[in-house]
């Protein structure tokens, strides 16, 4: 009778194993207070944690002007996957802090938390007045958080709103990537944060064996934009990060037909999936989805000449005239912002306008009526 | 041990492996076959759930008929028409007025500018013909185009439909799946004017 006993423990693991159990792990929730999440050395909210590492990506979504500071901890030990270099899978115990300040004035501090191999934990958390502690958002958000701007509130999205993006690439974790973290940094690049010696970068995480494969070419040819010029590179790297996090190829809107996240493994040129040949500032899935596109949504004052970008005329670009709204009908980004970035649209606006004999060029080999 | 208490533990080993094996199997195909088609039940239960939450009422043009207005059922819940094209809407008059709407009941301005209700037949490109039933759930819970998209506009009742569950909205979307197609390019709202920046 023994044995059967013994093997019927072994059905009731099995049975386990299929989900048939009747008891479920519980999943971590989290905490009630910032303080408690693990930022902070001690208590209270002064001191970052020294295992807390700051990082501050090259291409920073725009928030409405908001300072923002960031940290990363890994697992003591362990390393992030980055076996694909798009799509890197980081060790469960994983967190992530983003505070967002307004003129020096902490608003929110935002947490994502790996708490199973396939779940992360989005929270954010609200300062209190006296800059000393920060509470647990509702999961339906906080709006009218703070005020910004003569008539303008920044609103603490809700967790629905937090996953719009961050569950868009098969990756929850944003700006926090091989091209993100590149020290070959674009010194374009719009509302970047200055890099200081405490901040992790690809060499550190090449240096310190914090990924695997240990991937050296991250070191000796670091991830970076191709474009013909310095004001290409800066735009392209813009839209990767304010558009592509929705706008990419593994999102639920991929049938859109827009990808203008920019791939470090896709830095080779295509058509569909076919490699061009062609040299890497010629057709990446960014230029190739929007020079000279129709698109879903038309430029108001001229439907017919609209295009997601065309060339030499950036009041007929809707993907411009859409940076520029910041009305719920036709903004974009729609979510995150509610004041325009002017620089942004005046990047944008420079990069489609110069170069016309560039981007005629490109019409031909990477717009909708290439040969 | 005997033989009999040998025997059956076996037979009780090779059923789990069989329906671990089969459990796994069937998780397996839940995510990588192509979606089946809707069973009737399933588009009866869509049909009973648009006919009664009123998405006739916006989604369907409106026509006078002999004994007043009433819906166009040649062209069910295929949105605001393509061939109508609305003039300005009219200055609101004092008082507390908010809006107008046009005499399909399918263009509606008000403080959001001019909304236009959607085509929700089919139709690959004018309908939701290329929306996945991902993509609907997402519109249906978020008030958001596709879930990440530009907000909902009024009158839409997102916040109603939120409400309902997953299944529900699955039926709703077989039910609109399979409608007969109808190529309808509904416009684009209107942005209200400047000012709101």
């Amino acid at each position: 009778m023994k044995a059967n006993w013994l093997l019927g423990g072994a059905l009731v693991a099995l049975m386990g194993a299929t989900g048939l159990s009747q008891s479920q792990p519980q999943v971590p929730v989290a905490p009630r207070l910032l303080s408690e999440t693990g930022l902070y050395a001690g208590e209270g909210t002064r001191v970052v944690d020294v295992r807390n590492r700051p990082f501050a990506p090259q291409y920073p979504l725009w928030s409405d002007g908001a300072g923002k500071r960031r940290w990363v901890r890994l697992p003591e030990g362990s390393t992030i996957d980055v076996t694909n270099v798009d799509r890197w899978d980081f060790p469960v115990g994983t967190r992530f802090w983003k505070e967002f300040d307004f003129d020096g004035r902490k608003v929110e501090t935002r947490f994502l938390w790996k708490v199973s191999k396939t779940n992360w934990v989005f929270a954010s958390y609200a300062w209190n007045a006296d800059q000393t502690e920060a509470m647990l958002v509702p999961e339906s958000g906080m709006p009218d958080a703070a005020p910004i701007a003569p008539g303008k509130r920044h609103g603490i999205p809700s967790v629905m709103e937090c996953r719009a993006c961050h569950d868009s690439s098969r990756t929850e974790v944003l700006g926090f990537s091989a091209l993100q973290l590149s020290d070959d940094r674009d010194p374009n690049a719009l509302h970047a944060d200055t890099l200081t010696a405490d901040m992790i970068t690809l060499r550190t995480l090449v240096d310190e064996r914090l990924i695997s494969p240990g991937r050296t070419q991250f070191k000796t040819d670091p991830p970076r934009i191709n474009a013909a010029t310095p004001e290409a590179r800066a735009a392209l790297g813009y839209l990767s990060t304010n558009c592509g996090s929705c706008h990419n190829r593994d999102s639920s809107i991929a049938s859109l037909g827009l990808l203008l996240k920019h791939e470090v493994r896709g830095d080779k040129p295509f058509r569909g999936d076919k490699p061009l040949g062609l040299s890497a500032t010629e057709c990446t899935p960014a230029l190739a989805t929007t020079v000279g596109r129709k698109g879903h949504w038309l430029v108001p004052a001229n439907p017919v000449e609209s295009r997601v970008i065309n060339p030499g005329k950036p009041e007929l670009s809707a993907l411009i005239e859409r940076m520029r709204s910041r009305r719920p009908s036709s903004q974009m980004p729609p979510i995150g912002t509610v004041v325009r970035d002017r620089a942004a649209v005046d990047l944008l606006t420079a990069w489609v306008t110069a170069n016309p004999d560039e981007w005629t060029r490109l019409a031909v080999t990477c717009g909708p009526g290439r040969s | 041990m005997k033989k009999t208490d040998i025997l059956i533990t076996a037979i009780l080993i090779a059923a789990a492996v069989i329906l671990t094996s089969v459990l796994a199997t069937a998780t397996v195909g839940a995510t990588t076959a192509e979606p089946a088609p809707a069973a009737p039940g399933k588009i009866a239960r869509g049909k009973y759930l648009v006919d009664i939450m009123g998405c006739h009422d916006c989604h369907t043009p409106w026509k006078m008929g002999p004994k007043g207005p009433e819906m166009d059922m040649t062209r069910a819940l295929s949105g605001h028409p393509e061939d109508m094209a609305m003039p300005p809407a009219p200055a609101l008059p004092p008082g507390p007025w908010i809006g107008a709407v046009g005499a399909t009941m399918t263009a509606w301005a008000g403080p959001w500018g001019v909304s236009f209700t959607r085509n929700l037949t089919p139709d690959k490109e004018t309908g939701l013909g290329d929306w996945t039933l991902e993509q609907f759930i997402a519109t249906m819970k978020t008030g958001r185009d596709r879930g990440k998209g530009r907000a909902l506009l009024p009158p839409m009742p997102y916040f109603n439909l939120a409400h309902l569950t997953d299944e529900d909205i699955a039926s709703v979307f077989a039910y609109l799946q399979s409608l007969t197609p109808i190529k309808n390019r509904v416009p684009q709202p209107v942005d209200p004017p400047e000012g709101n920046q």
